[in-house]
């Protein structure tokens, strides 16, 4: 079950959820570019890695294309370590604003983990800009969805 | 609910006085008075604090005998916890398609 928080004292976004595999799996699954344009989604998009670079210092570029428009993301990554990530994110269509992350993958034994994320933005307008962003995007996504069991004579 | 009228319900709860007045609102109406008891501040700094959530549609003081109680308007929480669900729902796809991805690299150890 994925958790959201959204502190009302700082503009943080925290997301926490578990999942069935090691901390060193989440954490490749975060850092090799293949694997992350697998599941970074939406569902509607394809994701082009552009650059990625993920060593501490390092830095990355990816876009996300499809229904007829493009969305581009880039950040640096600050550190990269077993149990943790630091990095930066940017919107492109927003090139001002930028969000620091914190993702933290802890071991929670049995083969399962726990993924905890923290998003700080420069101010409460932008986190909340972020909550309601990609609607549209989810909504696409739906509809998608209904063209396709549609195509298949599901409905 | 518009995304101004989000940041105006998250800017009200911003604040932990903010916050303390809708949980006591939530268990009953109050009156400014009523409200003003516990805390170590001016009646004048706690109608501030009141318009500040008015203005966000968070509480509402209709109109009758005087003094008038204050209400929480809980629609205007839910109306927020709507906007996060549907960011909560976004998160949980994405970590679904997290899910095959790792079950797959069960299966295809590191290069």
């Amino acid at each position: 079950m994925t958790v959201i928080e959204a502190d009302p004292a700082v503009p943080i976004i925290r997301v926490s959820r578990e999942f069935r595999a090691t901390p060193a799996a989440l954490l490749r699954a975060h850092t090799d570019p293949d694997l992350f344009a697998r599941w970074v989604g939406p569902d509607s998009l394809r994701t082009h890695i552009d650059h990625w670079d993920a060593r501490t210092g390092g830095s990355y570029r990816y876009r996300s294309v499809g229904d007829g428009g493009e969305w581009a993301f880039h950040g640096c990554f600050h550190e990269i370590q077993p149990g943790r990530i630091v990095q930066t994110f940017t919107y492109e269509g927003n090139p001002d604003g930028v969000a620091l992350e914190t993702l933290w993958f802890d071991d929670l034994g049995d083969g399962r983990s726990r993924l905890r994320s923290q998003s700080l933005v420069d101010s409460f307008a932008s986190r909340d800009a972020w909550l309601t962003s990609g609607m549209e995007a989810g909504l696409t996504d739906g509809h998608a969805k209904l063209e396709r069991m549609l195509t298949d004579d599901l409905v | 609910m518009p995304s101004d009228t989000l940041s105006r319900v998250f800017a009200a709860l911003a604040d932990p006085t903010r916050r303390d007045m809708v949980a006591r609102l939530s268990a009953a109406d109050a009156t400014a008075n009523q409200l003003a008891e516990p805390y170590a501040m001016s009646l004048q700094a706690v109608y501030k604090h009141l318009r500040v959530l008015e203005e966000a549609g968070v509480v509402s003081r209709p109109p009758g005998r005087q003094p008038r109680a204050v209400h929480l308007e809980i629609g205007a929480l839910d109306r927020m916890d709507d906007w996060i669900e549907r960011y909560r729902r976004r998160a949980e796809e994405r970590y679904e398609r997290l899910d095959r991805v790792l079950a797959a690299m069960d299966e295809e150890p590191p290069r």
